[in-house]
């Protein structure tokens, strides 16, 4: 029977209903997007470097900061993870033959892209600044064409709902015959609680911009002070959605971890049940702590307080999960291969933003934090360290199961290892820089800050470097890569069940589940990689 | 024609399947609403008199023929769906069509109030230029009865195009007693977009 890629040309691909396709045109798309968003970041970085002597205006500058983040949070972070890895790997772990509903999921595709293409427009028109956060009033009076960014963030809403719904079906409807909820595995459950935080966030960022876009076309007041409007209900609702929204971008990277660690550690999970449940447990407290990001907004002392301690809350699922891990590992027979590198530095640089989250969900630490470089670096730490270092697990993990082939291992290392040291010379001065009063978002600073702001730069290089290395490994790993096999990984979920790559239907046989998909033994299995 | 995709095990499957899908989709939809109503309330809560004030410039009395619409609208849909289930053709294209007139003449109607409202001025708060209601919140009152009316508006044209697609489908016969999950659908998201209309009805015509 022929594999999935088996049929040739543009138009097989463009209008294709097979969730492996699809999933392979997003990981492309949001590829390319990475890396736009990722030369602003360089950009920015080499105009911090060379204080006094400038590389952008003033003007550039806020228009680059605006570019990466929002290319990087609408375009890369959010439909990262579910849009590439989860559409290509759902239905295959469930067993099934496509997503519930694969007309939709083509659709979601490319109504992705027309958001995309939307903000990316405004590139070539007068731009965009003000942040990827669009406070009003500003983003009212700003005479860029802020405009086209909101209606691109819109419409990628859209197909984000899209896709969470699809899965939400589909985790219900089209599990194999003998897969009950608790044989589920860790990445769909991590999936199904994204979808849901999805499905009751979106909506609610949606009908925010559509009143910030009329807002700037129709004035009607509500966010602007000038007309009795309230620029603070703004920033009620924007973090409404996308205090979740983080946790869109994160818990679908905690599933990834779930499936890798197991595998490279040759035990069974850890606390599957803890592990499964807690992604609840983040997902119910992500929508009762937006507060935290308007401590200073001027909100009741109370509300401060009840925002502060529910942060805290966090903590505690994501410490169930961290540990969960840990104790996976602990007396494991480790592999220490791509995938299982990444979540080690997935383990390490959430570690550390996670724990730094605490410091700012500190009141009187946030009050003396709030937009220093500090968040910047707590969030970098978060959303890269977290959803990146995820992103890039998934992808070395599931490689041979797209492809077909193997990529060089000791190329995958070498990239991580810059990518990782690079992360952490980057970010790590900038918590310092935060601690000492570097605000965020400025074009200059004050002298003192020099010499950690180059640094900090250097870093960046190395982060690049990283990634133009693992584009050409994984290049000629697709082109003249050695043949995988079916399950390089010996792994025991249902994907490395079928050959690689998977025939268009998935199986030739419809599969059947009798046990859970974490029973590993620490044998001493051989990994079929390519050192 | 097939009635189900190769990916599931059964129409009856399939059928479920697009139901649950549909459902988290009107989840979506109430929370978008949902959002817009938290603003109306936070307004309302912040300035009553000069809503209250604003209010009274909407006519009630066509505000009610036009739930008295939509309400009947929602039955010619029930008897569009059960008549499509029980293969009576006829029947089922000329409730669709009964609620295609009673959404068309909510939209009329609509359009009378509209074209009132702007002839006096009764505008989003920049183009307000009424100068009869003289509190300076007024006007948001009108923002926010805008953005509700029009958001629904949107779902109620919406809906009329989905219901001609059905329409088309259940008078060549390919919608009847076999398949008829559009159908059932496009009623489910219906019967929606007249419960918001339930919810808009008194929140900006009756409460003062």
């Amino acid at each position: 029977m022929s594999n999935y890629l088996a049929a040739k040309g543009l138009r097989s691909w463009l209008t294709t209903l097979d969730h492996k396709r699809i999933g392979l045109m997003y990981l492309f798309s949001i590829f390319v997007f990475f890396l736009l968003g990722g030369i602003f970041a360089l950009i920015l970085r080499l105009h911090l470097f060379g204080w006094g002597k400038d590389l952008l205006s003033a003007d550039m500058y806020n228009q680059f900061f605006t570019f990466h983040g929002a290319i990087m949070i609408f375009l890369v972070i959010i439909p990262g993870i579910p849009g590439a890895l989860g559409n290509f790997i759902l239905p295959i772990m469930l067993g099934a033959k496509d997503v519930a509903f694969p007309r939709l999921n083509l659709a979601s595709y490319y109504i992705f892209m027309v958001g995309a293409i939307f903000a990316a427009s405004a590139l070539f028109l007068r731009g965009a600044d003000g942040g990827w956060t669009f406070y009003t009033p500003y983003s009212i009076r700003t005479n860029t064409t802020v405009l086209l960014v909101l209606t691109g963030a819109l419409i990628a809403g859209f197909s984000s709902i899209l896709t969470a719904l699809n899965f939400i079906i589909s985790i219900h409807k089209l599990r194999a015959p003998g897969m009950t909820w608790d044989r589920l595995p860790l990445f769909l459950w991590a999936l199904y609680a994204t979808s849901i935080i999805q499905i009751l966030a979106t909506p609610v960022l949606a009908i925010t911009l559509v009143l910030l876009i009329a807002e700037r076309v129709l004035q009607i007041g509500i966010f602007d002070p000038k007309l009795g409007g309230d620029p603070i209900l703004f920033q009620h609702f924007f973090w409404f959605y996308s205090h979740p929204a983080v946790y869109i971008m994160i818990l679908p990277a905690m599933g990834v971890i779930s499936e890798v660690i197991p595998v490279f550690s040759r035990k069974p999970i850890f606390g599957y049940k803890a592990i499964a449940y807690s992604s609840f447990g983040i997902a119910l407290i992500a929508f009762i702590v937006w507060g935290h990001h308007m401590v200073v907004s001027g909100q009741s002392e109370l509300a401060n307080f009840l925002f502060s301690l529910l942060t805290m809350f966090v903590a505690v699922p994501t410490g169930i999960k961290v540990f969960s891990w840990v104790g996976t590992m602990y007396r494991g027979s480790i592999h220490l291969y791509a995938p299982m590198l990444y979540a080690l530095g997935f383990l390490e640089l959430f570690t550390i933003g996670g724990l730094t989250g605490i410091f700012l969900a500190t009141l009187a630490i946030d009050v003396h934090m709030t937009d220093t470089y500090f968040v910047v670096a707590h969030f970098h730490y978060v959303m890269v360290g977290g959803t990146i270092m995820g992103l890039l697990a998934g992808v070395h993990y599931w490689f041979p199961k797209m492809t077909g082939r193997l990529y060089s291992e000791r190329d995958a290392a070498i990239s991580f290892w810059s990518i990782l040291i690079g992360f952490n010379v980057t970010f790590f001065p900038q918590f310092i820089l935060g601690a000492q009063g570097m605000p965020r978002r400025y074009w200059h600073y004050l002298p003192e800050y020099t010499m950690l702001n180059r640094v900090s730069t250097v870093g960046s290089w190395f982060i690049g470097f990283g990634f133009l290395y693992l584009m050409i490994y994984m290049w000629k790993a697709v082109r003249y890569g050695k043949a995988s096999g079916s399950n390089p990984w010996s792994a025991l979920t249902l994907e490395w069940q079928t050959s690689s790559p998977p025939p268009t239907e998935n199986f030739e046989i419809d599969p059947v589940v009798t046990d859970w998909p974490y029973a590993y033994a620490p044998d001493n299995v051989h990994m079929a990689v390519n050192k | 024609m097939r009635h189900h995709a190769h990916h599931f095990a059964s129409a009856e499957a399939e059928f479920e399947a697009s139901k649950q899908g549909m459902w988290v989709f009107l989840v979506t939809e109430v929370l978008m609403f949902g959002g817009l109503l938290v603003g109306y309330g936070i307004f309302r809560n912040l300035y009553p008199e000069a809503f209250h004030e604003a209010h009274k410039h909407l006519a009630v009395s066509l505000g009610a023929i036009n739930t008295v619409f939509l309400i009947s609208s929602s039955v010619t849909m029930a008897l569009a769906v059960t008549y499509t289930q029980m293969g009576k053709r006829v029947a089922a294209s000329c409730s669709l069509i009964g609620t295609l007139t009673l959404a068309f003449s909510f939209l009329c109607v609509k359009y009378v109030e509209y074209s009132h409202k702007f002839h006096d001025g009764l505008l989003p708060a920049g183009y307000f230029t009424n100068t009869e209601l003289k509190l300076p919140e007024a006007p948001l009152f009108f923002s926010l009865y805008f953005m509700t009316t029009g958001l629904h508006m949107l779902h109620v044209l919406i809906g009329m195009g989905l219901l001609i697609w059905i329409l088309r489908r259940t008078w060549s016969g390919e919608l009847s007693s076999g398949y008829c999950t559009p159908t059932e659908l496009v009623g489910f998201y219906w019967h929606f977009v007249d419960l918001v209309w339930i919810f808009l009805f008194p929140l900006l015509y009756l409460v003062g």
